[in-house]
């Protein structure tokens, strides 16, 4: 079925998708929405969860879902330009087919340990793309969670992605706050100036929340500290993590960090469970 | 029991080959491996370690995944018919089998791996004991047997002197037995009394190998303190990063898939892969493994800890083939030894 061969499922072979639409979001992300040739979704999934896009010749990689769950007939993968896979899927038209495959990993907890919480999203660059699928199912669920804080920021204000969402959907939405920064003063950004981190610590937020961070490591790390600064518990704060993968399902061997595979037992770790991990990531 | 005399062999060989593909230890210009069968093959039961393990029969080094085509926006893929030849490899040593029963756990854990699986089910396994044990041999450190018939062996045999004898352990096993009627007897009283004599002479000689005290059961520090030790420094300054050790382990089962291109059309395939190299890591924006100490201390972490933190099983058999091949002479007994696994 997967594998368009009827009668067997190999995980390792993609089924072919469709890129309906190409979204600009910067200079080098953009987002892909991937449907079937058909129509339709190419799989359910979870938020949190990847998939494995197919680009034949050039290869294959693994990539965050950036849509969320609730959206009935097509995923969205927002790429930034930056290896091979990526470079050439940045040069496809509309309606180009790729191959696509998964879900792979756990998710976040949105039916079980988000339930009822107020949440905090802190996205740095390109780590919105797996929280977006997060907040979207969130907004979409309105009345399960509580109050929702999202903390993004990027370099300059031409990096920051996904805009439609968080200058109009997002801060429109109810109990729902925005709260953006780049990283230098520009022309035009009447925001908040400053890292990531520091940011949080400004907006002093208190600790009856979960905190779900995603972005570049360095900046995952600062604010990792900076939640503990404010008071937050390792068990109260979630992040994804990323290695190379080649088979998305435990078995290829490349992703582990100690005796976990991101594919499998990630991408979503709790902060208490990456401190049981070796420092290799 | 039963047994067939070395003289009625090639008989056996013909008749197992009009059913199967059958793979027997030959030695070709001094190098025993398994090769498909021929008259004239120069079969050899006693070398115990193959160039090669045998693992590639169930997980080749290279093998296509599908085939694709990319014309203009169009992509098709074309799954690869299915080889439906049984084949049978005659001669497998208790470590190797022990070793397809690791990558079982990892190829045969859901999402199955279905390459694997359909080679899986085609294959037989005539396992061999070992009563000679080699210098290189550490397979009683991990708890196996060489006298013994390993979970998934179809038929066990040992080679004493002019017999091989003959146990039939699954109903594959079985099978074969019923197709090889005529040549097999039935062992006799003498004969149980020599395989038990045999017994007892191989725990004296496990006893004398330079390996016996070898237990990894001794290490007992935790994964953290083990993964932060500073053995590693030291015993990974020698490690070239060749990878000689990876190919030619029974229980290494790292890959990595890559398309070929062939203008308009093309395959995926997956080849083995190491952890020793540089680049296996590799990413985009960086790698995590960035030096050879991190790359060495992966495996054997792998091995002796990551594994069997998943599977309850060392992922290592004691076959010795890594000690043999390694350039620089290093290797996991040698690591073994430096975390505290050893009998003194």
């Amino acid at each position: 079925m997967s594998c368009g061969c009827n009668d067997y499922i190999d995980p390792l072979i993609p089924q072919i998708a469709v890129i309906k639409s190409i979204r600009t979001d910067t200079k080098d992300v953009s987002t892909f929405i991937v449907e079937k040739p058909e129509g339709g979704k190419c799989f359910d999934f979870k938020p949190g969860q990847c998939a494995m896009v197919s680009v034949p010749p050039i290869g294959e990689a693994i990539f965050s879902i950036t849509s969320s769950p609730t959206e009935k007939n097509f995923m969205e993968f927002s790429i930034k330009r930056c290896g091979k896979v990526t470079e050439y899927l940045h040069n496809l038209e509309v309606d180009t087919e790729i191959g696509v495959r998964g879900p792979y990993g756990n998710n976040f907890p949105v039916n079980d340990e988000l339930i009822g919480k107020d949440l905090l999203f802190i996205a740095g660059g390109i780590g919105l793309a797996p929280l977006r699928s997060v907040i979207n199912y969130v907004m979409d669920n309105r009345d399960a969670y509580g109050k929702v804080d999202i903390v993004y920021g990027a370099r300059t204000s031409g990096d920051l992605v996904h805009r439609n969402d968080i200058f109009k959907n997002w801060p429109a939405s109810v109990n729902t706050n925005v709260h953006l920064t780049v990283d230098r003063e520009e022309d035009g950004w009447d925001g908040n100036v400053g890292f990531v981190p520091n940011y949080v610590k400004e907006l002093k937020f208190e600790t009856n929340k979960v905190a779900l961070v995603c972005g570049p490591p360095i900046m995952i790390k600062y604010v990792l500290l900076a939640l503990e600064e404010l008071g937050f518990s390792k068990d109260q704060v979630y992040t994804t993590l990323e290695l190379k993968m080649k088979c998305g399902i435990g078995k290829c061997g490349r992703c582990n960090i100690g005796d976990k595979y991101v594919c499998k037992d990630g991408p979503v770790f709790r902060c208490d469970e990456i401190k049981q991990l070796p420092d290799e990531y | 029991m039963k047994k067939i005399t070395l003289d009625k062999l090639s008989e056996l060989y013909i008749r197992i080959s009009q059913e199967y593909d059958l793979f027997v230890p030959s030695d070709e210009e001094g190098v025993v491996s398994f090769t498909p069968w021929k008259d004239d093959s120069n079969v050899d039961f006693d070398v115990l370690k193959t160039n090669l393990s045998p693992k590639s029969f169930i997980f080749p080094q290279c093998e296509t995944l599908f085939n694709f085509k990319s014309e203009g926006k169009k992509l098709s893929i074309e799954r690869l018919k299915n080889d439906e030849n049984k084949f049978l490899i005659f001669g497998v040593r208790p470590c190797d089998v022990k070793a397809f029963h690791l990558l079982d756990n990892v190829f045969l854990r859901e999402p199955m791996d279905r390459l694997y699986e359909e080679k899986r089910n085609r294959g037989t396994i005539i396992s061999m004991g070992c009563i000679e044990p080699e210098d290189t041999c550490f397979c009683n450190s991990f708890n196996i047997d060489p006298l013994c018939a390993q979970k998934g062996v179809d038929v066990f045999t040992l080679k004493i002197k002019n017999n091989i004898f003959w146990k039939v352990e699954t109903q594959k096993g079985r099978d074969l037995t019923v197709m090889l009627s005529g040549l097999l007897e039935e062992a006799s009283e003498d004969d149980l009394k020599e395989i038990e004599l045999v017994k007892e002479s191989l725990n004296s000689k496990l006893e004398e190998l330079p390996y016996f005290n070898i237990d990894p059961q001794k290490i007992d520090r935790s994964l953290i303190e083990l993964f932060e030790s500073n053995v590693w420094d030291e015993i990974s300054k020698s490690c070239l990063g060749c990878g000689s050790c990876t190919y030619v382990c029974p229980t290494c089962h790292c890959y990595d898939i890559q398309d070929y291109d062939g203008g308009k059309g093309g395959e995926r395939f997956r080849c083995w892969d190491s952890c020793m190299y540089s680049d296996f890591t590799l990413m985009a924006h960086g790698n995590p493994r960035t030096t050879q100490k991190e790359r060495f201390r992966q495996r054997f972490m792998h091995k002796l800890v990551y594994y069997p933190n998943n599977f309850n099983e060392y992922a290592c058999v004691g076959c010795g083939r890594c000690v043999e091949k390694c350039p620089v002479n290093m290797n996991i007994v040698k690591v073994i030894r430096e975390l505290g696994g050893e009998n003194k």
